[in-house]
């Protein structure tokens, strides 16, 4: 299996006042290609931190990552926003609780949108078919506000998959969702491991978890 | 879609404060294009109706040159006449090409306007008036027999309001003398539409005053050293010379000074538009803080945000401003209306006169002052960094 996320001794400490918290503290993880990993742990434990580092949305204190073998952080020196949206838009595809669909673009634009900046040549499904691979392909001229949570999700989820990213970063995706559509996202997300990529997600959903090949569990900063 | 279509739908998210906002843009451009009009229109309508006088320098009575100015701009009656005997003095210049001489006479009217008001004759020389306005065409009939005919000529308008046709008779109130209607001109645009002339020797003898002049109007040889001869038309007794060059420095001199208040107006009006855009753009940027972050997050470099909020920012003043200039269009008349009603002269014709070209200016003008207004909010939203923004939101 292709290693796709290496981080080492990833820290992440915060200034509250006059203290510090240690938000992460000295990670080491791998993700594999074709992985689906669930990082669990109560509230505050450091989990949506760890997932923005490994996402390359938040710079660690301390510590290496390495994704797709590329070097992102490391010795101190880390790498310029320019250059960390490279790898983000060519690697990654990101979901999260609170979907941030743009209200005033369809469900069609709303997956489109992420080609205006960046188009993968080699990516071969159109926003039309993906959206119709996760159901709501019906509801492509629908503005997000006429969407069911569970609908959102799956166009958010679209949105992340069409540039075909190695790895779909996902924090709390059924945190908004009764049972049943959370049963239905974590179908798809398995089917997406299943199909190559690393489904790296956040979740207090027992049954999400237990869905991954893997489960990582956080406490206080650290992975038990 | 593009980054344009998606620029577009960001706008109608708020319509009605993007409205306003374009609104604001839209009066400056309105202002902008009817001053740029207002000082193109009111220079050329002054140069024709300075040029339409056929000759370039007026010999009057010594008195007040703005009078005097006035005298031949808007047809005004001068209190001081010059003797007869001048034409052949002037004509001896050698630097005259031809001189013409006016009579100008005032009646109050009690029939004209609402509450009478006074009517003007204007006395001219059968030989040598025409040849000096060869612009005037007629709608009917011709010039004066000669230059002691019971006859008038009306231009177009005057014609229009005393509602007289070529063989009418036409009564000289105040006077009670009666004259008949021998030619009817056509429009010309000039001060002449609205003059009745009146053959010279009629005038002198109706209204008493043989012998006697208002003014000589002088057409000078080309080449000729016009400082130097108005020095020499000074030597003459008791005259005063108004050169066209002259009436026309003091008009634009005068008018200078409101141009000036109305250009800073003008720039007011840009300044609170620019503030508006500034405004509406940053509120803009800070309620979508998250969905930029988001944005960003999905590979957006910073340059495409700031294409993103740059381009809303071009819409909403290109909006602005052509609906500004399309406005400028429609009211242009009205504009000139009003600019009449508080100018104390204006030359004939159009006032305000707007082309593509001043349309395209006053379009770069705001579309640049938007754009400029534009940049602290577009690199604001530009240095969005994805976590931070989406936790702002979150919070």
């Amino acid at each position: 299996m292709t290693r796709l996320i290496s981080a080492k001794g990833l820290t992440k400490v915060y200034r509250r006042g006059n203290e510090d918290v240690w938000a992460v503290n000295g990670v080491d993880l791998e993700v594999q290609a074709g992985e689906m990993l669930a990082i669990t742990g109560p509230s505050g434990s450091g989990k949506t931190t760890l997932l923005n580092m490994l996402g390359c949305l938040d710079n660690p204190t301390e510590g290496r990552l390495n994704v797709n073998g590329k070097d992102v952080f490391g010795d101190q020196k880390e790498m310029a926003e320019t250059a960390l949206t490279r790898i983000r838009r060519q690697l990654f595809g990101y979901i999260f609780q609170k979907f941030y669909l743009v209200p005033t673009l369809t469900v069609l634009e709303n997956v489109q949108l992420p080609l205006i900046f960046y188009k993968n040549r080699a990516a071969r499904k159109t926003p039309e078919s993906l959206l119709s691979q996760l159901g709501v392909g019906h509801r492509i001229d629908h503005l997000p506000s006429e969407l069911s949570g569970g609908e959102m999700q799956r166009v958010a989820i679209a949105r992340a998959l069409i540039n075909e990213p190695k790895i779909l970063l996902a924090d709390e995706p059924t945190g908004n969702l009764d049972t049943r559509r959370s049963g239905e996202i974590k179908d798809i997300m398995r089917s997406l491991a299943q199909g190559g990529i690393a489904v790296v997600m956040v979740t207090h959903n027992q049954e999400m978890a237990h869905a991954a090949n893997r489960i990582v569990e956080i406490r206080d900063g650290k992975i038990y | 879609m593009n980054i344009y279509s998606v620029a577009y739908k960001n706008l109608l998210r708020k319509k009605t404060r993007s409205a306003l906002t374009a609104g604001g843009i839209a009066l400056s451009a309105w202002v902008l294009v009817t001053l740029l009009g207002f000082n193109r229109g009111y220079e050329q309508s002054l140069n024709r109706d300075i040029d339409n006088m056929g000759f370039q320098v007026l010999l009057t009575a010594k008195g007040c040159p703005y009078e005097a100015a006035t005298l031949m701009l808007k047809g005004g009656t001068g209190l001081r006449y010059i003797k007869e005997g001048m034409v052949k003095t002037v004509t001896a210049y050698p630097e005259v090409e031809r001189v013409t001489p006016m009579l100008m006479q005032g009646v109050f009217d009690p029939n004209k306007g609402e509450n009478g008001a006074v009517a003007a004759y204007l006395g001219v020389d059968a030989l040598t008036f025409p040849p000096m306005k060869r612009y005037l065409e007629f709608k009917e009939g011709g010039w004066f027999k000669d230059n002691n005919a019971r006859e008038a000529v009306l231009g177009y308008e005057a014609a229009e309001l005393e509602q007289r046709e070529i063989g009418d008779k036409l009564l000289i109130p105040g006077i009670n003398a009666e004259v008949r209607v021998a030619g009817v001109l056509k429009r010309s645009g000039t001060q002449d539409d609205g003059t009745i002339f009146l053959p010279m020797g009629t005038v002198q003898t109706l209204f008493s005053k043989k012998g006697q002049l208002t003014a000589l109007g002088i057409k000078v040889k080309k080449d000729t050293d016009m400082d130097a001869f108005e020095n020499r038309l000074y030597d003459l007794p008791d005259v005063q010379v108004v050169s066209l060059a002259q009436v026309k420095t003091t008009i634009m001199g005068l008018l200078s000074s409101a141009k000036v208040i109305v250009l800073a107006l003008a720039l007011i009006a840009v300044i609170i538009a620019m503030a508006g855009v500034i405004n509406t753009i940053l509120m803009s940027v800070l309620e979508r803080y998250g969905e930029i972050g988001i944005i960003k997050s999905m590979g957006a470099m910073p340059r495409d945000v700031f294409k993103m909020i740059w381009t809303e920012t071009a819409l909403l003043c290109s909006v602005g401003g052509l609906t500004g200039i399309l406005l400028s269009l429609a009211t242009a008349r009205l504009s000139e209306a009003a600019i009449r009603r508080f100018l104390p002269y204006t030359p004939h014709g159009a006032l305000v006169v707007l082309d593509g070209r001043i349309a395209g200016f006053a379009f770069l003008m705001i579309l640049a002052a938007g754009l400029l207004s534009g940049l602290y909010p577009a690199w604001r939203a530009s240095r969005v960094r994805p976590l931070e923004a989406m936790r702002a939101e979150s919070d």
